[in-house]
């Protein structure tokens, strides 16, 4: 017992993340990543029709696309964090409440979802599309935070919080100080996972009207009929932005380990 | 000598199971009383009774004259009161060894930053470790990791330390680094309720040594007396194995 045993979350059904051949020169991930790269820069360039008219007109759709990430990540992350200490919380009727939204939540299809949302829910009041957007994604997302959190949080050795209680903090104080200090280091991977999964999954969005990468790419498509050079070129901005977001996740997990005292 | 812990009557279940059955011990104040036993015999449960990491089915522990059982007693307030030092030493492995023991004067007592650093500082130079104040648990030996532990519960200025068998997850070769800090300790007057089957430990400073079996004091004596002439047949043949 002298070596306390680091508790580690495996969740990969975000981004892939680079294994041991990621140290080779030709590894995967770099392949994938300069291949996609340069397919972007040289299409333009040796077949400018259409290529340079597409590329000119996606990045609208990439920045609300990031926009559309950003906000729900941000608005995600709490309510993640917040169903995670709920699952973990000793009062009954919190316990039972975040529960309840994980398990509704994770048995909903996101599309199902943001069709609830803008639709359903858009009969009562009207909510701005890309607000409708967010709030799909961030209430989505937060539950699959949520259970991270949860992981995390229960993964931090009892003694800690024993320690903690025993020098006389509250359990708040302890919950603030000690636990959630390690936990938010030991999620951090998995948690920059989902997010990749997010991005990915906003493209969803581009149905109910939220000019996205993906819709523009649609909008320009169903224009000029260039149908394969439009969605290949989506496909490639896609790809390049996860794994590039997946390399940093990757990064900062070797870190983590690297700093870890 | 006055009475600093008393345990009277305690009785401890974890649903079905006895962890206790009608426990009394009294350390006086400045008394280094220890407990022995077997594993499972009750000894972690009746430390963690003290300062309310559990509850008591039934009977009462007193500190000095605060009922410490009492349902309205103030349980933070005990805990302050009363250091517990962990077999697996359990710093906070995202501080300092200073950060882990100014935090609880900090945000427990309030003290001011300064001042908490200094008496940090103070005490991690009479456990020996003043050159580690900035390193961080997972760069630090075990004993060390369990002489900052001792500092971090000595910061709160308890009345009372609880120490739960706080060598036996070490190397050998640290084992008295750990121990020579606690005899120190004990020389000074701290009241100490200790777990451990450390003979030498024993020997150099207990006061009184409790026998522990099944979660019943089987017999209690002055280290001599209990070690050289046991009275009850269980504790001839429990001291015969670790022995
Ligand atoms: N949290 C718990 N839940 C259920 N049973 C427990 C718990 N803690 C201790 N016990 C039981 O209580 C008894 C005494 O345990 P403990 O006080 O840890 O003994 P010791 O420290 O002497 O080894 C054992 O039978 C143990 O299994
Ligand atoms: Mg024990």
């Amino acid at each position: 017992m002298a070596e306390v045993k680091k508790p580690k979350i495996e969740i990969t059904d975000g981004a892939l993340i680079p294994g041991k051949d990621s140290d080779a020169v030709f590894s995967a991930w770099r392949i994938s990543f300069f291949g996609a790269l340069s397919l972007i820069i040289l299409l333009p360039i040796i077949t400018p029709d259409p290529y340079r008219r597409i590329i000119a007109f996606l990045p609208d759709g990439i920045l609300r696309t990031f926009e559309v990430t950003i906000f729900s990540i941000f608005f995600a992350f709490f309510l993640g964090l917040i169903t995670g200490l709920g699952r973990i919380s000793r009062i009954k009727i919190i316990n039972r409440i975040a529960t309840i939204y994980v398990e509704v939540i994770r048995g909903i299809p996101l599309l199902v979802q943001i069709f609830y949302i803008y639709y359903a829910l858009g009969r009562f009041l009207k909510i701005p599309d890309i607000a409708s957007a967010v709030i799909a994604m961030a209430v989505c997302y937060g539950a699959y935070l949520g259970e991270i959190f949860r992981a995390g949080i229960q993964s931090i050795p009892k003694g800690q919080m024993e320690a903690a209680l025993a020098l006389g903090m509250s359990r708040s104080q302890a919950l603030r100080r000690i636990i959630l200090p390690q936990t938010i280091r030991l999620v951090l991977p998995p948690v920059g996972n989902e997010f990749i999964a997010l991005l990915k999954d906003s493209s969803l969005v581009s149905i109910i009207a939220v000019s996205d990468l993906l819709r523009r790419g649609r909008e320009f498509a169903s224009r000029t009929f260039d149908y394969f050079e439009t969605y290949t070129m989506v496909a490639l901005i896609y790809l390049v932005i996860t794994l590039f977001l997946s390399r940093l996740v990757a990064i900062m997990e070797e870190r983590l380990q690297k700093g870890e005292r | 000598m006055k009475d600093r812990v008393r345990v009277i009557d305690a009785t401890k279940y974890f649903d079905k199971v006895l962890a206790l059955r009608n426990v009394n011990i009294t350390v006086r104040t400045g008394e280094v009383v220890l407990v022995i036993g077997p594993s499972g015999s009750g000894k972690s449960t009746l430390l963690r009774c003290v300062n309310r990491l559990e509850n008591l089915n039934k009977g009462k522990i007193w500190i000095d004259e605060d009922e410490v059982t009492k349902p309205k007693a103030d349980i933070r307030k005990i805990r302050e009161e009363v250091g517990m030092v962990f077999q697996s030493f359990n710093l906070f492995p995202h501080l300092t060894a200073l950060q882990n023991i100014t935090l609880a004067p900090r945000i427990v007592k309030k003290n001011p930053e300064k001042q908490a650093r200094e008496k940090a500082r103070a005490l991690l130079n009479r456990v020996g470790l003043i050159e580690k104040a900035d390193s961080y648990p997972g760069q630090l030996s075990g004993g060390q990791q369990q002489r900052v532990a001792i500092a971090r519960a000595l910061a709160m200025d308890p009345r009372v330390m609880l120490f739960d068998e706080p060598t036996s997850a070490l190397d050998p070769e640290m084992i008295k680094e750990v121990l020579d800090v606690m005899l120190d300790l004990a020389r000074e007057g701290m009241t100490m309720l200790v777990v451990s089957h450390e003979m030498g430990f024993a020997k150099a400073a207990a006061n009184k040594v409790v026998f522990m079996d099944n979660g019943e004091v089987i017999e209690s004596a002055d280290p001599e007396t209990l070690f050289n002439r046991p009275q009850k047949e269980r504790t001839k043949r429990f001291l015969a194995h670790i022995l």
